[in-house]
Parts: structure tokens; sequence; C-alpha cells
């Protein structure tokens, strides 16, 4: 319970931080916010001082700047998170949208992830220096080393133009999912299969793995019984940080198949200064990183009792 | 093999039980695959860079209006000449200043209500009050006139017209705006409606069956905006769009091998050009801006960068026929008359190669955006070609409206930029935005009152066809911007389809026309 409580307070904290962080960042950022605004609200062929003019007019900018902060954090209060400067939509919205449409990927990508990469690490983890373990090594190295936006276009080359299984690009159908999610998923489970291989070989030379055997119990027994349960705990941890890998695979993979997330909206709204966007974007993955990490806690105390003890 | 042969049967199982979730993945892909690659109907599907932002005439409108949702009073034809679209025909009163436009009859807009004078007045009222060029023209009043929308002016325009057909002016239902004129929903009279929008990258639109012209060949369409062009190229080619806008021209190259596409394409009124700051010292003498434009190897880079037949001989290209002068001599590239002219100004070649006059050294910055991806490839390209006559530039790739505010606060120098002169149909409405003296994204420090004066008397509707060749001269030997290269659209379009126009002015994707062979 005391667990959740501070991460209740870290959720708070980091909502504070972020609110007041990316509001100072941008307010830093040289060039006249007026004129950001009007180039990502009519494009580069309409954008003109009186398209400038008329921004800075309507949204009221360059008002001092504490009254501004606090403004926001009153509404935020309320739970508003206020309207973008560019499509004069409500953030709540826009970020209820892209943030669907990104975790679908993230959780498919993730699902797709784990069921590539542990189970090869284990294979391999069972028999470590075997040709499964030194195949994989190359394969995991060699796939963490290929530039996600690179991996995508191979993966579109591919199974999309050469193959013709897949659409190359889109977003709206199941089918729409294989291609981003497995680019992300390729990259996390070159490093799961890693975490989970060496787990299993520390576990597998382990006194109690080696009794379990010797007791009599087959080599699937040991597994079940005892290895899959103790290489499951290094692994969930990891979710966690592979957390931040998949946000940061998000804003690239959404970016090259069109995908309507929030990664794609950050970037456009930090290129056009949409502050309450922004504010609202961070905010949102800052929590979700907060909640992900609850969870696994959670998990992680469920697995190892040990961790709660 | 015996020594296999006790464990094998658990550790196979152990392994099966650990690669059977991929394997059956990897089958129930396999099997699925043909059916998954194809789409599920012949909706036709629309694939460009514009991402919609909001139900918003003001700043989406052009995807609007390209996706035959929504029509303005008037249309463009291919040569630029204005036709009748939701106005059937139009006159002004002797004295230029009060124009009537007759409405089309029996047109009905997408929620089933009739498209009234006085709808049609409120849309254009709307559409003036934002940023916009109709904002900037002397327009007294807006009104409904019985059958016809009546539009007073405080001074003669004769381009009134063109500007009507200018995407921002299109025409939708009262239900389309809230009550501060701000746009809620697209309900126009076009061919399609729409029947499903999520911004900021789809839309959905079926044929309007209460529409007043023919009925369109493809029911269904569908639009994506896929900001990244690597991708829209692979779009193309897998199949997976059957209509792709705006191609970059590695993309061509490889596109015109496929079998399953073909790639349109023709020249557009939009030209590639370099916006210099006539004020700065350096560049204030029309003989620096010649020397700077005889440096720039134009065919090579139409050739070699943007995979064009040919380079700008002029700012207007031929496809703007009424401004393109044929009888101006080409911008010509030669390095040893650049250096002679630069070298009569007093500018010699310091240590460095550079040019120096006194405590001055020529260096400039650049200012470009990378929206368009061929632009920072050019400014590189320019770099080094000025380079060759002694004149340094520090290239800055930044947001699009620096050039803009650069101009507006004087401290832009030179900045590479893409010029359309088809936002409004008829080029006058760019040319005096631009050029009459200066403007945010034409002319700066630069005034010429021959060529202003000429340019508000055409737009009055004075002068004809020498007066506009004359203009073009004045900006042939002024330069007070340096054009570079003459734009074309490409786009590829699935074999099966055929019927594609493309629209020079930028204002259709003429999908209505497009029919499926197969």
């Amino acid at each position: 319970m005391s667990a959740l409580a501070s991460r209740l307070v870290q959720a708070v904290m980091v909502a504070v931080l972020i609110g007041t962080a990316t509001f100072a960042m941008m307010r830093a950022l040289p060039g006249d916010a007026a004129w950001r605004i009007a180039a990502g609200r009519y494009g580069y062929d309409n954008v003109n001082a009186q398209a400038a003019d008329a921004v800075r007019q309507e949204l009221g900018l360059g008002g001092p700047v504490l009254p501004a902060l606090g403004r926001w954090f009153a509404d935020l209060a309320r739970l508003d998170f206020g309207t973008s400067l560019v499509s004069g939509q409500p953030v709540i919205d826009e970020i209820g949208h892209q943030l669907g449409a990104s975790l679908q990927l993230a959780v498919a990508a993730l699902l797709l992830s784990l069921l590539i990469g542990p189970p090869l690490g284990i294979l391999a983890g069972l028999r470590p220096g075997g040709v499964l373990d030194r195949t994989l090594l190359v394969l995991s190295t060699g796939l963490k080393a290929v530039p996600q936006f690179l991996m995508a276009l191979l993966l579109i080359l591919f199974l999309a133009v050469h193959l013709r299984w897949l659409p190359a690009a889109g977003h709206g159908e199941a089918r729409h999912f294989i291609l981003p999610s497995l680019t992300l998923a390729l990259g996390l489970a070159a490093v799961n299969a890693r975490i989970a291989r060496d787990a299993m070989a520390r576990i597998a030379a382990m006194p109690f793995y080696r009794f379990a055997q010797w007791k009599g119990l087959s080599p699937r027994q040991a597994l079940l019984r005892h290895g899959l349960r103790n290489v499951s705990v290094p692994l969930v941890t990891y979710l966690g940080l592979q957390f931040v890998t998949l946000v940061e695979g998000v804003v690239v993979v959404e970016s090259v198949f069109g995908w309507p997330g929030i990664g794609h909206a950050l970037v456009h709204a930090i290129f056009s200064r949409d502050v309450p966007m922004v504010q609202g974007t961070a905010l949102v993955l800052g929590l979700g990183f907060v909640l992900v990490n609850a969870g696994i806690d959670l998990a992680v105390r469920r697995l190892d009792p040990r961790v709660s003890a | 093999m015996p020594r296999l042969l006790p464990p094998v049967p658990t550790k196979l199982r152990a392994k099966l039980r650990a690669t059977l979730p991929a394997a059956l993945l990897a089958t129930l892909l396999a099997a699925t695959a043909p059916s998954l690659a194809q789409p599920a109907d012949e909706t036709l599907d629309v694939v460009a860079q514009f991402e919609i932002q909001a139900p918003e005439p003001s700043t989406s409108g052009y995807i609007f209006t390209r996706m035959g949702l929504a029509e303005t009073l008037v249309n463009a034809a291919a040569d630029g000449r204005l036709e009748p679209g939701l106005a059937t025909g139009w006159e002004v009163s002797p004295d230029g200043l009060a124009w009537r436009f007759v409405l089309r009859e029996g047109v009905r807009f997408h929620d089933d209500t009739p498209m009234t004078a006085e709808a049609v007045a409120n849309a254009l009222e709307i559409a003036r009050a934002k940023p916009g060029p109709l904002a900037g023209l002397p327009i007294a009043a807006i009104t409904a006139d019985g059958d016809a929308v009546a539009i007073t002016l405080t001074e003669p325009l004769a381009a009134l017209p063109a500007f009507l057909a200018e995407f921002r002016s299109q025409i939708l239902a009262p239900a389309a705006y809230d009550g501060d004129g701000k746009g809620v929903a697209i309900i126009g009279t076009g061919p399609y409606r729409v029947t499903q929008m999520t911004p900021p990258l789809a839309l959905k639109a079926t044929a309007w069956d209460g529409y007043w012209g023919e009925a369109p060949h493809i029911a269904h369409v569908s639009y994506t905006a896929v900001s990244r062009v690597e991708t829209r190229a692979l779009m193309a080619e897998s199949g997976d769009a059957d209509f792709v806008f705006a191609l970059d021209p590695a993309s061509v190259a490889r596109l015109g091998l496929s079998d399953a596409v073909e790639v349109h394409s023709v020249a557009i009124p939009r030209t590639l050009l370099l916006k210099v700051n006539a004020a700065h010292p350096f560049l204030a003498e029309p003989a620096v801006r010649q020397a700077l434009s005889l440096a720039i190897d134009r065919e090579g880079i139409a050739r070699a960068v943007l995979r064009y037949p040919e380079g700008a001989g002029q700012l207007f290209p031929p496809s703007v026929a009424d401004w393109h002068n044929p009888a101006l001599e080409p911008l010509a590239h030669d390095i040893d008359a650049a250096r002679a002219l630069l070298g009569d100004l007093g500018w010699t070649p310091g240590d460095d190669g550079i040019l120096r006059r006194g405590d001055d050294r020529f260096s400039l910055t650049l200012l470009t955006y990378p929206d368009r991806p061929e632009l920072p490839l050019v400014a590189a390209v320019l770099e080094q070609q000025f380079r060759a006559i002694g004149v340094e530039v520090v290239i800055n790739t930044t947001n699009s409206s620096e050039i803009p505010a650069g101009h507006q606060d004087g401290s832009l120098q030179i900045a590479l930029l893409a010029r359309n002169f088809s936002l409004i149909p008829d080029p006058i409405g760019t040319v005096l935005s631009d050029y009459a003296p200066t403007g945010d994204w034409g002319a700066m420090g630069w005034d010429n009152p021959a060529f202003t004066a000429l340019a508000r008397s055409l737009a009055r509707g004075e002068g004809g066809a020498a007066e506009r060749a004359e203009a073009a001269r004045i900006l042939q030997e002024d330069l007070p911007v340096i054009p570079i290269a003459w734009y074309r659209q490409t786009l590829a379009v699935a074999r099966d389809i055929e019927g594609t126009v493309i629209d020079p002015w930028e204002r259709s994707f003429g999908l209505p026309a497009l029919r499926r062979t197969r």
C-alpha cells in the first residue's frame, strides 16, 4: 500500500515538474510563437504577417509568464487541458484520440516482442554456448543495431512491396497493425531475448536448479516449476525500461507508417509551438510512465514474494 | 542417433511449447496475408502530405476542395481561364465597383438545405473575417441580392472572380460554422460528402446523391495524410493507395519502372526562387543580384537534384501563359561574368577565397525550410555554386515562418523558397502581394515605382498582354528575387484507374472523373 502511495506522490510531482518544464522550455525557444503557430495553422504557402497578427490577437500571446502558467495548473486541477493553439480543438480530445492509437500500437508491439524474444532467449540460456545461443547473440545484436527508421523501410520493401502480403502504411484496420508493431517488436525482442537468455543461463547454473533435475524432474518440469518464474522477474522489471524505448520508437515508427499517434502529435506540436498540446502530451506520457512502473512493482511483488518481505 | 533418444520427447515438447506461439502466429499471418493485403471494398484511396487540422476552411480548406467536398463560386480551367462554378456567371458595373455573381439553381448542401444567396454571402463574409486573400481586398460589403451575391468594392479590382476561386472562398452551409464563424463541420456542395473525419490523418467520403452536376464514377473515396514522401511512394508501389500525390524525384524514377502504377507529371505555376534583401548593403546594386544569378547552374540543379528537364529562364513559368514573356533572354550561367561584375563593384578575393570590400566580407545567411524536402538539398548546392564566385553562404534550415518574420523585421538576408503563383488562379494576386513593391514571400527592400504602378493598373483591369510582358521584363532585369527552377507536380495512380487529369492550379484532385477499368 505504501508503495502505491509513494507512486501517487510521484505522479503529482511528475505532473508539476513536466507542466512547468515544458512551459518554460516552450517559452525559452527562440522565434516568435505567433509566427510559428500561424505557420502550423496555415502552412508555408499562406503564412504571412497578416496571419501572424491575427494569431497574436486571437490568442493574446506575449502576456506575463507566471499568470499563464498558473492558469494552466488551475485548469488542470479541473481536468481541463485547454485547447490546441493550432487546430482549435480541445487538447483532451486530440490526446484521447492519439494516445489510443499509440497505446494499441505499443501493446501490440510489446506482446509480439514477448512472443518472439523470451522463448528464444530461454532456449538459448538452457544451452549456453550452443548454436542457438551464438546465433541469437549475432541476431539480437544486429537487430538492435538497425535503426528503426531503416528497419521500417526494409520491412515495407520486403513484406509490402515485394511479397504484397501487407499494406505499406495506413491506419484503421487490423492489417495495418502488423508492420509497425513488428518494427517495434523486433527491436524490443532483440533486448528481452538477451535478458531472458542471461537470466536462464544464470538460473540453470544455480544449485537449486541442478538439484531439481537431480531429484528426477524432467527438463520440462524443472523449467516450468523452477525456471520460468525466476526468469520472469528481470524480464518484467525490464519492461519498465522498454516503455522508454517504445515511446522513442513510436515517434519514428508513427511518422514512417502514417500512424495518428501521440509521438506524431508531439513532434508537430513542438514544431508549431502549440504549448497546451505539448504540455498535455508530455504530461500524459509522464503519468503513463509512473503508471507502468507502479504496475510493474505490483507484478514483481506477486512474482517474487521476497521483494515485499 | 541413439544418444538423443531418451530425453528427446520431453525436450522437444518443451521446445515446441516455447516456439509454438511464434510458429502459429507465422502460419496465421501467412494464411491470412493475401486477404490482408487486398482492400475489402472498391474505395478509391487517396494519399497526400497534407494533414487535416479541423473542419475549418481557412486552415484545411485546400483538402476539402481537392477532395471534391466543397466548391467555390468560380473554377479555373487547366489553362487558367476562369469558369463558372457555383456561380453561373458574373458581371461588373461600368465603374468596376459593383459585382454580381449569379448563383447556380438547384444546388443543395450536404445537409440537404438549398444553397441560397444568404448562405453564400454568409460563407464569404466569414472567410473575409479570417486571415486570407479576401481579407486584404477593398471589399465594402457582400450581400444577398435575389438569385445572386452582390460584392461592393471601394476601388476597382478586375481579378475579383479569381479570388473567389481560391480555397478559402469555398461555400459551406450556415450549419458548418459556429456562432463565432469557426468551422465545425464540412457541409459543402461538392460531388462527395464527408462520412467520417478523424483529424489529423484521415477522412472518408461518399458520393452525394443530391449533387447538381454529373455523379462521380467511383462512389467511395478515402483520404489519408502521410507526411513522409518515402512512405507515400511505397504505398503507391505496394498497391495500398490508388492515387498518391506529391512524389520526390528519386521515387518518381523508381515508380516509373513499376507495373502497378503510372506516374503523371505536369508543370505547375510554382517557382523555386531565391528571395534577396535588396536593402542589405551587399545586395543593393542590381549588378550584385545579377552576379548571384549568373553563379547559379540552373540546368545542373534541375537535372541532378529535381530531375526536371530544364531550369527556370525567368520568374513566371510557361504555364502562367499571360505572364510568361517568351521574348526575354533566359537567365544564364556564367561564372566569369559573375566574378567580373563583382570585381567592378570593388569586391576582391581575400586569402580564404571569399570576396572582401574594405572591412566587409561577402558572407550571407540563407534561410530555408524542410517542409519541402528539395529545399535543403538545393540550398547545399547553392552554397557550393556561390562559393565558386567568392560568396560565402551559411545555411539555416528552420521553420517556414522565419522567412516572413525576417522580412518584417528586416533581418533576412537571402532565403530559398517555393512560391505558388496559383493560390489565386490569376497571378496578379500574387504579383500584387509579393512585388508591389514588396511582400513576405516576394521582393524585399526593393521599390520599383514603375513596376508597382504597372501592377496596380493591371489589377484594376487596365492594360493587357503588353503591360504584363513589360512587368515580367522589369522583374528579369532588376531581379528582386532570383528564379531557379519551375516546379512540376508528380503523382502516381494505380494502373487500373483511368481519367487522371492533374490540375496545374492545385485546386482539385479530379476524383469525380476517375474510373476503374477492372
